[in-house]
């Protein structure tokens, strides 16, 4: 049997895996199947550096640095979440305002109205819109392609008009969580601060991690031939089922995050289609189906609102063309130009195949 | 009496979301692309429209005759420059491509015209009416409800009759066939697109003279296309004439029992065909 590498971060499943390729290619013993590489083992030191740096800002950072970060961290956890539909399980949703939406109401109405504590209110907010999203995900399948974007979108509309002729929820004029005001200023900005680091940091965790297991592998392999897949035994339905349930729930966890921040819910703002427009732009632009592209698209994008701020809506125009042309000519946005050129990955999930000492052949993998 | 009223209105209605229905209809059936700025360039058509009306004062109906043509370049450009790229690939980019056009279209028409509500004045057609004893239909949902027939009509025509329909349908259904008997495909689908725009200008004036419009009314048109599409039946021409007429007819009559549930009763409507009846209430029944 093959020895255990202590990077292989699923002994158990790589070793299954091993033994399998190791019967179809030769002598036992000679095949390796690794994920990590020398690139993503100093790109995962570096990533703990920056989680670490990151997670104690509250102790070194200037409120407005914070203020940002807590604006940055739920939009890196939408981003993950739409590239993990769209990238890994093919379904371009235009509809995930729906969550955030249901995600602010939730934080209020568990708040406000059930006397919950705000911040343990998030998750709860999160958990009703994952419950939601199961019927909503049965009614959306039925439609492919463009036709599921848009019918994603009306759903998600039919929310906010439902939402707006509440009177409870305030109707089309909204709410504003008041429950927080139980805690000072600055715990509640420290407190902020690391639930929406807890949320983004999470977000990008959780998708590794799932890319990581069978999941994974059921993905990919539906990603690259849906017949193949079916073929091979992968129940697509109930794969993308999980996907869109995750992606609900991390979408709602974000939304209810922001709310928290901003305080006032108005069915137009947490049900716009702006947040789809978001998460679109920083995942085509950052490299859609990569782990490290919501990364670098979330960072792109605040960098430039935030440059752009005065010139009202012109970094939404700017973006669009840039989401656009990368669309059309790169199609795994500027993370894989750069992996494309290095090789660099720092969330390794696909498997490499390593022959220690080939005996004839001059190559090595 | 109301309900009766709101029955014809909401049927004549339907005309004019039939109209924002075929160019959709069209652009799928011809090339599989689902075109998510459809909405907004309706929009942009209609301000066009107020440009040449302010520009020159000509009737608003008299504008289709430069606004048609224009959005026909528009399309027939888009198409080459643009999404014959993103046609054919692995499915995303169509998608992603056109909600990013949606979004720049959307906001550069907010930033040169602002946000405020704007409508196209077309005169005594607007406000007279046709009374059928103690029915009031309006001469202008009239006008609309007949050139969405006819415009449904005449592109059912072009397709079966003519030449380029031919070639239309021999590219949507091979492209690849289609160029080995001489059809360029990439011209087919530009065509289509072209002639799609064409009546989503039609669509724009109509909607810009029957009520008022700001540069972020386009999600709405695509939404209640799609909408009209999907309740009549993907791949029906007439079907899509009768599920705006179903989704028109919801509207109102979701209104009548309280203002804020117009649009509201029209997705719930759609929802429920979604649930109940995936392939239409006109379309054949697919198994996928």
């Amino acid at each position: 049997m093959t020895t255990l590498d202590p990077d292989r971060a699923d002994p158990t499943q790589v070793d299954r895996e091993a033994a399998g390729a190791a019967t179809a290619a030769g002598p036992p013993g000679r095949v390796d199947v690794v994920r990590a590489t020398t690139a993503s083992r100093v790109g995962a030191l570096l990533a703990l550096v920056a989680v670490a740096v990151l997670g104690t800002a509250p102790l070194w950072a200037r409120t407005s640095v914070l203020r940002t970060l807590i604006g940055f961290f739920p939009l890196l956890a939408l981003a993950s979440m739409w590239n993990l539909l769209a990238g890994y399980a093919g379904l371009v949703s235009i509809g995930q305002q729906a969550y955030i939406g249901v995600g602010a109401y939730g934080l209020y109405w568990l708040s406000d109205s059930g006397g919950l504590d705000p911040f343990a209110a998030v998750p709860l907010a999160a958990l009703t819109a994952a419950v939601i999203s199961v019927p909503v995900a049965v009614l959306a399948f039925r439609l492919r392609g463009g036709y599921f974007a848009i019918g994603t979108w009306v759903i998600a509309e039919a929310l906010r008009l439902l939402v707006a002729n509440v009177s409870q929820l305030g109707g089309g004029s909204g709410v504003t969580v008041t429950a927080v005001s139980a805690y000072d200023r600055q715990t509640r900005i420290y407190l902020t601060y690391w639930l929406a680091f807890a949320v983004g940091v999470g977000a990008v965790a959780l998708t590794y991690l799932l890319l990581r297991r069978r999941l994974g592998l059921a993905l990919t392999a539906n990603r690259d031939s849906e017949t193949g897949a079916r073929s091979l035994g992968v129940d697509v339905y109930r794969v993308k089922l999980v996907v869109y349930v995750v992606a609900a729930f991390g979408c709602a966890l974000a939304g209810a995050v922001i709310y928290l921040n901003l305080l006032r819910i108005q069915p137009d703002a947490a049900f716009s289609v702006n947040w789809s427009a978001f998460m679109i732009f920083i995942v085509v632009i950052g490299g859609v189906g990569t782990i490290e592209g919501p990364i670098v698209g979330t960072v792109l994008f605040v960098v430039v609102q935030e440059t752009l701020a005065q010139y009202g809506s012109w970094y939404l125009i700017l973006l669009g063309l840039l989401a656009v042309v990368v669309a059309l000519r790169a199609r795994h946005g500027l993370w894989g130009l750069v992996a494309e050129r290095t090789g660099v990955s720092l969330f390794p999930v696909r498997r490499r195949l390593g022959l220690p000492t080939p005996p004839a052949t001059g190559g090595s993998r | 009496m109301t309900t009766a009223n709101n029955l014809v209105q909401g049927l004549l209605l339907g005309g004019l979301y039939a109209l924002f229905a075929t160019g959709l209809s069209l652009m799928f059936g011809v090339m599989r692309l689902v075109n998510l700025a459809h909405g907004d360039l309706a929009i942009l058509a209609a301000f066009l429209a107020l440009v040449a009306v302010d520009g020159t004062g000509v009737h608003p109906l008299l504008t289709l005759t430069v606004a048609v043509p224009a959005m026909f370049a528009v399309g027939y450009l888009l198409q080459r420059g643009v999404l014959n790229f993103a046609v054919g690939g692995d499915g995303l980019a169509p998608v992603l491509v056109t909600f990013g056009l949606s979004i720049i279209l959307q906001n550069v028409l907010l930033e040169l015209f602002s946000a405020d509500s704007r409508g196209l004045d077309a005169g005594a057609v607007e406000d007279t009416s046709l009374a059928l004893g103690r029915l009031n239909v309006g001469w202008f949902p009239l006008l609309t409800l007949v050139t969405g027939a006819a415009v449904l009509g005449g592109l059912q025509l072009l397709l079966a009759r003519t030449r380029l329909g031919r070639e239309l349908r021999a590219t949507s259904d091979d492209p690849e066939a289609a160029q080995l008997v001489g059809i360029d495909h990439r011209h087919a689908f530009a065509v289509a697109t072209g002639l799609a725009l064409a009546t989503v200008a039609i669509a724009g004036i109509f909607l810009g003279i029957r009520t008022t419009f700001s540069p972020s009314l386009g999600p709405t048109r695509l939404i209640f296309a799609f909408e009209a599409v999907i309740i009549g039946g993907l791949g029906s021409l007439w079907g899509t004439l009768a599920g705006g007429m179903v989704l028109g007819v919801a509207q109102t009559l979701g209104a009548q029992v309280s203002p804020g549930w117009g649009v509201l009763t029209g997705h719930l409507v759609f929802l429920a065909v979604l649930a109940f009846r995936p392939s239409g209430l006109f379309g054949k029944p697919v198994t996928t």
